[in-house]
């Protein structure tokens, strides 16, 4: 019962830094993602080639942020104008591109089969009670992702992206330039997914391309939009929200004398459909209404 | 005579042959405008005559279909909006757009330009001090020029909240924020309650006193009359006529114009 909840902590946490990063992205600056799980790829596979080849968990996960990073700075300048509507396919559309790439690309990440015995940091320290210490890193790195969010969401620079998410043109009419804005919040929003794969690679030791499927982006846009638009305390309790459906439903199959696994899993992403469905009539709703 | 030459021959804006159409509408067709340096200039005409359509192609909202424009030996014209912004042109908006979310004072702190704030630097520990003294100085300056629009007792309010009237007056706050050289201002006192017309003629002026070159479009005669040292009119896309304000209101065509009925 207790290496469960270690191990949903450790999921929500890492869940919450890829959630907490779309927040930053479509919260803050209003720029639509429906990949974040491409970013979150890019972390887990940067830091398991780099953990591998010996390099320090913590540059592998500098490296997997700033890796991410590029990308997101990418797909963002590659999107006209970064218009919602482009964005939500264009996101898309590289997200499934990144996965079929790691699927196929043997040189990467040996394709179907992803890349196994990735080394765990300060592993051996612990000894059993390593699955908590790891857990401990994760929520760390989570407090440091949240601090810089709400740092950023009271600073000068979270006004100015609410203020292009309300309206751009007046950002433009006052002489800001729109777009490196733009560019830096979506960059910065997947370097936090990109972090957080390192976590995930590691915590696993073991990644392959089935898990970073689109569904993953959809849970944590339902983490994102459960809570209030923007707030990061919000996304927090959505993730926590999510992980508990998602890993939680493995755990009670155990204990529920009806339903196979499989049933169990096709119920979830029904409830994961019903909530997404439902929160967004009432997010639709109170848009129409104001 | 000779200044005088020069102001003639050297407008601080001009347009030239300027051309826009939207599909197969022609709305602007070969319009040529030269705003001197200073003055204040009225932009008339009837309605759907294409005068936001040229506030949208000078500032870089609209990219024009043909034609040039130039500020102060510039071409501008290509350039998109921001950059026409740093030049020192700032467009208000005729439908007011406000920034629903944010109060009425974020709307005008987001102005200025290169804030320490909006880096990312600012977000480390250490550029706490700094920030916080760049916002101090950002929110004296605004809460000036929220009292100049007298909106100083809404500051704390979100801008979504404003009444129709009110909205146009943060237009002209935010305008006034930019420190402009030029000041275009699409139909400031539409809407605004008439009670405070003659208030906001007084903004104008004090923004025009800063030496600030002002275009405005309107449709009030009186305040144009007013206001304006020049007038243009445009109709069906095209310059009309300009002189005095006196010389256009006594001019048949305009008459006609805006009666609809063929000059
Ligand atoms: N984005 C657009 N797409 C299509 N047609 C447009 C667009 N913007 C303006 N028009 C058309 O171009 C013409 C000129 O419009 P514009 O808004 O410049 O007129 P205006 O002189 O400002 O009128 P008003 O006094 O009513 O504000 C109108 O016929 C209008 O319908
Ligand atoms: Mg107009």
């Amino acid at each position: 019962m207790l290496d469960f909840l270690i191990a949903i902590v450790t999921f929500t946490a890492i869940y919450a830094m890829v959630s907490l990063g779309l927040n930053l992205q479509w919260g803050q600056a209003g720029l639509v993602n429906l990949g974040q799980v491409a970013f979150f790829a890019t972390g887990a596979y940067t830091a398991a080639i780099l953990t591998r080849a010996n390099v320090p968990f913590l540059w592998a996960i500098l490296a997997a942020a700033a890796l991410a990073a590029v990308l997101g700075a990418l797909v963002a300048l590659i999107t006209p104008h970064l218009r919602e509507d482009y964005l939500a396919i264009v996101t898309l559309g590289f997200a499934e591109l990144v996965r079929l790439i790691l699927l196929n690309e043997k040189e990467i990440g040996n394709g179907p089969n992803g890349i196994n015995a990735i080394p765990q940091p300060l592993h051996g320290v612990a000894g059993a009670n390593y699955p908590l210490l790891f857990a401990l890193l994760t929520l760390a790195a989570l407090a440091a992702v949240f601090l810089f969010n709400e740092r950023l969401r009271g600073a000068p620079l979270g006004r100015l992206l609410r203020a292009i998410r309300d309206d751009e043109s007046v950002v433009a009419s006052i002489g800001k330039s729109v777009l490196a804005f733009k560019v830096e919040a979506f960059s910065l929003g997947a370097a936090m997914a990109g972090a957080a794969g390192a976590f995930y690679a590691a915590y696993l030791t073991f990644i392959a391309p089935e898990m970073f499927t689109a569904s993953v982006s959809i849970y944590v846009l339902v983490a994102v939009l459960i809570g209030k638009r923007g707030s990061n305390f919000g996304t927090l309790l959505g993730a926590v929200f999510v992980s508990i459906l998602l890993e939680g439903s493995d755990f009670i199959k155990d204990y529920i004398p009806f339903g196979t696994g499989v049933q169990i899993a096709a119920f979830r992403i029904i409830v994961m459909g019903a909530v997404l469905m439902l929160v967004v009539l009432a997010r639709y709703r109170t848009m129409v209404e104001s | 005579m000779t200044t005088e030459l020069l102001n003639v021959s050297m407008p601080e804006l001009e347009t030239r042959h300027l051309v826009k159409r939207f599909g197969g509408m022609q709305a602007i067709s070969d319009c040529n405008l030269r705003i001197a340096g200073g003055s204040i200039t009225g932009l008339i005409g009837p309605n759907g005559a294409g005068k936001s359509t040229v506030f949208s192609m000078i500032s870089g909202f609209l990219r024009s279909d043909g034609g040039e424009i130039w500020f102060k030996g510039r071409r501008i014209d290509g350039l998109p909006a921001h950059r026409v912004a740093r030049l020192g042109i700032i467009r208000t908006f005729q439908t007011p757009h406000e920034l629903r979310e944010l109060s009425v004072l974020e709307n005008l702190m987001v102005v200025p330009r290169s804030q320490f704030g909006e880096s990312l630097a600012g977000l480390l520990p250490f550029g706490g001090r700094r920030v916080r003294k760049e916002e101090h100085e950002i929110e004296e300056r605004a809460i000036a020029v929220l009292r100049t629009v007298g909106l100083e007792h809404h500051a704390q309010h979100r801008a979504a909240d404003l009444s129709g009237g009110q909205k146009k007056l943060l237009e002209i706050a935010r305008c006034m924020m930019c420190n402009p050289k030029v000041a275009l201002l699409d139909e400031p006192t539409a809407g605004v309650n008439p009670s405070l017309i003659n208030d906001l003629m007084e903004v104008i002026r004090v923004l025009h006193n800063g030496g600030v070159t002002v275009v405005i479009i309107e449709h009030n005669m009186n305040v144009v009359m007013r206001l304006c040292g020049h007038v243009v009119v445009l109709d069906r896309g095209a310059v009309m006529c300009e002189g005095t304000p006196d010389s256009i209101q006594r001019d048949e065509r305009v008459l006609a114009a805006y009666l609809g009925s063929p000059p």
